[in-house]
């Protein structure tokens, strides 16, 4: 390599560093915005301009029993939604990804097309469904809203995860006389419970903070997006965005603390 | 296992039921629900009446909102491009460059998605706010008009949208340049290719599909999109989706409003079938997350 080349070679990688850091603060730093906001002081009722600093909207965080019910409501919610989501989902992938059968391409692609529908077309249908249907918008179809989003989610986490187990592994359990029964709970399900977990936590996430679906088949119910959006003119309170700081520092030290304990487990294998 | 393998048809069905059943009766009830629907007459509190005459529901709807479908493509459009020229170094970083902080940076591109999306979305407005840390030191050299603002513009709408689906360009664009074999571009180096020459004629070209599969994954949720249109535009940045959640939440008008989501909805099927018959359903799937 000439000299001349070298220079642009060492100058390209240098510039890529910087671009991708820049593209990182782009990413990032709205998050930051939202923790930085939870320690203001407000003057007025939008909290879109920086005042002071103060500790006050933690401190207050359960003052507005609305928000309360709110934060409480799309805990259920997504709790609930979660599990469902996470268990049907993970059936369904173990089918995709180990079977070959009839229409599995087919039905590859059917649960593929949730992702690729705009969610206004997803909320949309839904409510014309249940409106049609007379059921009463709650928290009933709002949990069933979020199930329907989230297993394709969970399918496709679980296919990425499912497509490397080692199947030996439970034909060796097998060959020792394990029922299928007990080869499930004992070699499967702790080889795939890494990948259930990653998938719970996304479910979780993704029905915590959905809003378009939620808005048009929650009837009177508030969640916690819905709080949020219906304050959007009056003014957001700041104890809004602490419960999101706190909503995401809770998340990633679960995300953290799963890498640790799989590193962990990696690590004790020979 | 002994069982699975003697009933071969019936242990995938079992697994398929329960997910099949949810998929069905809440995602395809719906769609086909609404399509029915776009052939309906009256209002929430008129009732419907239900004619196949009704179809004239659509050519209706499309020449009353031409203007936001036609703006909903182009921002789509725009933000898809946006995207793709912040995501493709980042991805080429992280998956070359990054060694063992990969893992970490790879979060740090999901991280967007554990805090509310309407709070990052109301974010940029402090961000991009007349006085803020972008146009404040602008003004102040005098770089820019006094007047200038970002926010409540076209501009702001779709760094908005780029902003919020960005990840969606990022993971599979990453994913596709991980899966390169790196002895082809050794092979490149030893056969005297320049590193841009290895780039364009290597690298490039096999990304192709996580490209595609990335900006499907851009485009479709963003010209969907009405969050920012409504929080970071003006009443001139409407797009369809605004167009179609007045219409469902405030106007009522049903039929109106399923004839425009179905039309949404084809427009975007199309295009994944025809993405899929490109790269086989397989490719697109697997490349989505």
């Amino acid at each position: 390599m000439g000299v001349a080349q070298r220079i642009v070679a060492a100058l390209g990688s240098r510039v890529l560093t910087v671009y991708a850091a820049m593209a990182l603060v782009y990413l990032l730093l709205p998050i930051f915005m939202v923790a930085l906001f939870s320690f203001n002081d407000p003057v007025g009722r939008s909290n879109y301009s920086w005042s002071s600093f103060t500790f006050d909207n933690w401190l207050t965080l359960f003052r507005d029993p609305t928000l309360v019910k709110a934060v409480g409501t799309s805990l259920r919610i997504a709790l609930v939604s979660t599990i469902i989501a996470t268990t049907i989902g993970t059936l369904m992938a173990m089918a995709l990804v180990r079977y070959r059968f009839r229409f599995r391409k087919a039905i590859d692609l059917f649960v593929f097309l949730p992702l690729a529908t705009p969610e206004i077309v997803l909320g949309a249908s839904l409510l014309t469904l249940f409106v049609t249907l007379q059921i009463p918008l709650g928290e009933l179809t709002l949990i069933l809203a979020h199930v329907m989003f989230n297993v394709s989610y969970v399918v496709v986490t679980m296919k990425a995860r499912l497509s490397g187990f080692d199947m030996r592994l439970e034909e060796a359990a097998a060959d020792l006389g394990a029922t299928p029964w007990q080869t499930f709970w004992k070699v499967t399900f702790p080889l795939i419970l890494p990948g259930i977990a990653a998938s719970a936590v996304l479910a979780f996430g993704l029905s915590l903070d959905d809003f378009v679906i939620t808005r048009f088949n929650a009837g009177q119910v508030q969640t916690f997006p819905v709080y949020i959006y219906l304050k959007v003119q009056k003014g957001i309170p700041p104890q809004v965005n602490a419960f999101a700081t706190l909503f995401f520092v809770a998340t990633v030290s679960l995300v953290a603390i799963g890498a640790l304990l799989q590193r962990r487990r990696a690590n004790l294998k020979p | 296992m002994r069982i699975f393998r003697s009933r071969p048809a019936l242990v995938p069905t079992l697994l398929l039921v329960p997910g099949l059943a949810w998929l069905g009766s809440f995602y395809l009830a719906p769609n086909l629900q609404m399509f029915a629907s776009s052939f309906w007459s009256g209002t929430l509190e008129s009732g419907f009446a239900f004619s196949l005459a009704n179809w004239v529901n659509y050519p209706n709807a499309l020449g009353t909102y031409q203007e936001q479908y036609v703006r909903s493509i182009q921002y789509g459009f725009a933000a898809t491009l946006l995207c793709f020229a912040i995501a493709f170094p980042l991805a080429y970083y992280i998956a070359f460059k990054a060694g063992r902080a990969r893992s970490v940076l790879l979060f740090l591109v999901v991280a967007p998605f554990f805090t509310s999306y309407l709070l990052r979305t109301i974010g940029w407005r402090t961000i991009l706010g007349d006085e803020s840390i972008v146009l404040g030191p602008l003004k102040f050299l005098g770089l820019i008009d006094d007047g200038a603002r970002i926010l409540d513009t076209p501009f702001s709408v779709v760094a908005g949208i780029a902003y919020n689906f960005i990840p969606f360009m990022i993971l599979p664009i990453y994913v596709s340049l991980e899966k390169i074999d790196r002895r082809l571009l050794e092979a490149a180096q030893d056969l005297y290719a320049s590193s841009w020459g290895a780039f364009r004629r290597i690298t490039l070209p096999l990304s192709v599909p996580g490209i595609f599969a990335g900006s499907l994954l851009t485009f479709i949720p963003a010209i969907g999109d009405f969050i920012n249109a409504e929080l970071l535009g003006n009443p001139g940045t409407a797009m369809i989706g605004n167009v179609i959640q007045r219409q469902f939440l405030v106007v009522r008008d049903y039929p109106t409003a399923a004839a425009l989501s179905f039309m949404l909805m084809v427009l975007i099927l199309a295009g994944v079938t025809l993405y899929g018959r490109l790269l086989g359903t397989e490719e697109l799937t697997s490349k989505a997350i």
